[in-house]
């Protein structure tokens, strides 16, 4: 056999000084490509899902069950046409479900049975860099997500205003009000027993009686308090009152949805960033 | 081959990692020289993997000095990182994307260029023999093809030390030998090899100089030979006899030999001259079944600090 050159061979020891200091921002960069490198790979049945979802959805709810509840003429739907009521709340509520999604399985695959982030922390990659990168990656594929379905919802002729553009950076933010927290709880798990109970218990009914479907003042008056509580419905209200240009009639709701939102992102991704540290320095 | 400055790459005193109550690494010294293999001999549990993620930068040291590159981990952790190849004792391959995009993006972890990065991925697939390979995921490589990945990953950055942990745990003769084979040819030429094994015949094979560890602390240091003559004889003469002498052998060897152990199934003789200690046996009249001259060898001196002889 012929012998192989060996390629990788050290540069001149330096030491101390002498070291070169890696980039932050360029492992930022590269952690946040590795995750490309993974999608780009499967893009293609991804986004056929992405379109398909919500065709699915808006035409058995929006125009299925939609054709009984516009002929019932709900004021509670604000007299606006269900497929125009339901529409943004849609679009927020699957980029949440979505961006759940990216924060359970691919994170526990890299703490446990992938172990990708073992493999980036051998690097000059710092948790910093890895949770981050992991968690801009969820942002991206929010606002695809948010941005296919937004041209669906034209398509469909269901955008009952202009405003309707806004429920994709509402829907990128309410997935990030969940993204950080969800990524931050899974990277203490060892197994998957965790994440049925996520979506059984936690994310299911939240997207059922989050005010997406039907208004919360319809739910019992004990249970509305919780609907405040989770992030989910102060984006879809949010989205809906941009989409039906009612905003300006409540201005004050609106900041304090925001407000909410934002509190859960930023405090979800210090826990990440904390927790995925504590998991990887031991 | 390297210039040897005085300056070691890696410098340890009184380096001790605890677990709440549980002490992995209990006050070890030990210096590595540039160019040097080294390696850590140890039976599970002794320490060894504790010992690698805290020289990996991964694991912040309890207490005692540790330098890496005369760098502190604990202020230059993501800075001494850029300069080590890591071999981990599990793999950490990306299952999901090629074999080639394995390196790739590892590259860009330290900062490569795309162009840079693809251009040496290219050349260490040939160097680990896996060319054919390189656009074929990695989830159904064999285990030795997986372990020649992890090592051609660890040498992207061109590594001041590559750090390999267990590096052939779990693989046929065949797949071991050829990752010998490349790693005695990484250690020709010059790159500081750093690794944990329990298998005696790769440390003597791999290893320069090694410290033997047992229950957290290092209990010998010593090249391969050094040790060997430090704590066995030249030859071990090993002898099996019939069902029913070996329980009456008693002190009847005693005088041949340096030392003799007499263990259930047969009797060891260490001594500088294997064939003259058997001959020594027959003429006291006992005449075993069996008889192996064999030269000494780590796994003697292994046991004989870390296994059964401690304890008569």
């Amino acid at each position: 056999m012929a012998v192989a050159d060996v390629p990788g061979l050290p540069q001149p020891h330096r030491t101390g000084d002498a070291v070169p200091r890696p980039s932050p921002l360029a492992g930022l960069r590269a952690a946040y490509e590795h995750q490309w490198l993974l999608y780009v790979r499967t893009w293609r049945g991804s986004i056929f899902g992405n379109f398909a979802q919500p065709v699915l959805f808006l035409l058995a709810m929006g125009i299925g069950l939609g054709s009984y509840v516009d002929k019932a003429n709900s004021a509670a739907m604000g007299g606006v046409p269900y497929l125009e009521f339901l529409a943004p709340a849609l679009l927020v509520s699957t980029v949440m479900q979505g961006a759940v999604f990216e924060a359970t399985f691919p994170v526990l695959a890299g703490f446990t049975w992938v172990r990708r982030y073992h493999a980036m922390f051998a690097t000059p990659l710092t948790p910093f860099a890895i949770a981050f990168g992991q968690l801009a990656w969820i942002a991206t594929r929010a606002t695809l997500v948010g941005s296919i379905f937004l041209v669906v919802i034209v398509l469909f002729r269901a955008a009952a205003t202009p405003g309707i553009i806004f429920s994709v950076p509402v829907g990128t933010l309410t997935a990030l009000a969940f993204a950080g927290p969800i990524a931050a709880f899974m990277s203490s798990q060892r197994d998957t027993s965790a994440f049925n109970s996520i979506w059984r218990f936690g994310i299911t009914p939240l997207f059922l009686f989050s005010g997406t479907f039907f208004p919360i003042e319809q739910l019992p008056a004990i249970i509305r308090p919780l609907a405040w509580l989770l992030p989910l419905w102060h984006g879809v209200d949010l989205a809906r009152s941009l989409a039906l240009d009612t905003a300006w009639q409540d201005p004050l709701v609106q900041v304090a949805h925001v407000v909410v939102l934002t509190t859960f992102a930023v405090g979800g991704a210090v826990a990440m960033f904390v927790m995925f540290r504590r998991r990887l320095e031991r | 081959m390297p210039e040897k400055p005085a300056a070691p790459l890696i410098h340890a005193r009184g380096l001790t990692k605890r677990f709440d109550t549980l002490t992995a690494v209990d006050s070890i010294d030990f210096d590595v020289a540039p160019g040097e293999s080294f390696g850590f001999l140890g039976p599970n549990g002794a320490g060894k993997t504790s010992a690698m993620r805290m020289i990996a930068c991964v694991s912040p040291v309890t207490e005692g000095t540790l330098r890496i590159l005369d760098l502190d981990p604990a202020t230059d952790g993501a800075r001494i990182r850029g300069r080590l190849g890591v071999v981990p004792q599990q793999d950490t391959l990306d299952t999901e994307i090629s074999v080639r995009d394995n390196l790739v993006i590892y590259g860009r972890y330290f900062g490569l260029s795309r162009a840079e990065s693809r251009r040496r991925a290219g050349e260490l697939l040939e160097f680990a023999h896996l060319a054919e390979r390189a656009g074929d995921k990695v989830e159904p490589l064999s285990g030795g093809m997986k372990r020649r990945l992890t090592i051609a990953r660890a040498l992207i950055n061109e590594p001041s030390i590559l750090l390999l942990d267990e590096p052939t745990t779990g693989l046929d003769p065949q797949a071991r030998h050829l990752l010998w084979e490349r790693l005695y040819r990484l250690k020709q030429r010059g790159v500081t090899l750093v690794l944990t094994t329990h298998y005696m015949d790769e440390a003597e094979q791999l290893c320069d100089r090694l410290v033997v560890m047992d229950k957290a602390k290092i209990v010998a240091e010593g090249s391969p030979r050094s040790l060997i003559s430090e704590w066995s004889t030249r030859e071990v003469t090993e002898m099996r006899f019939p069902v029913g002498v070996q329980e009456t052998l008693g002190d009847r060897l005693d005088g041949i030999g340096d030392r003799i152990e007499l263990l259930p199934d047969r009797v060891l003789v260490y001594s500088d001259d294997g064939e003259a200690a058997a001959t020594a046996v027959l003429g006291r009249g006992l005449v075993p079944q069996t008889v192996l001259v064999r030269r000494s060898s780590l796994e003697d001196v292994f046991l004989r600090l870390t296994g059964r002889s401690l304890v008569e």
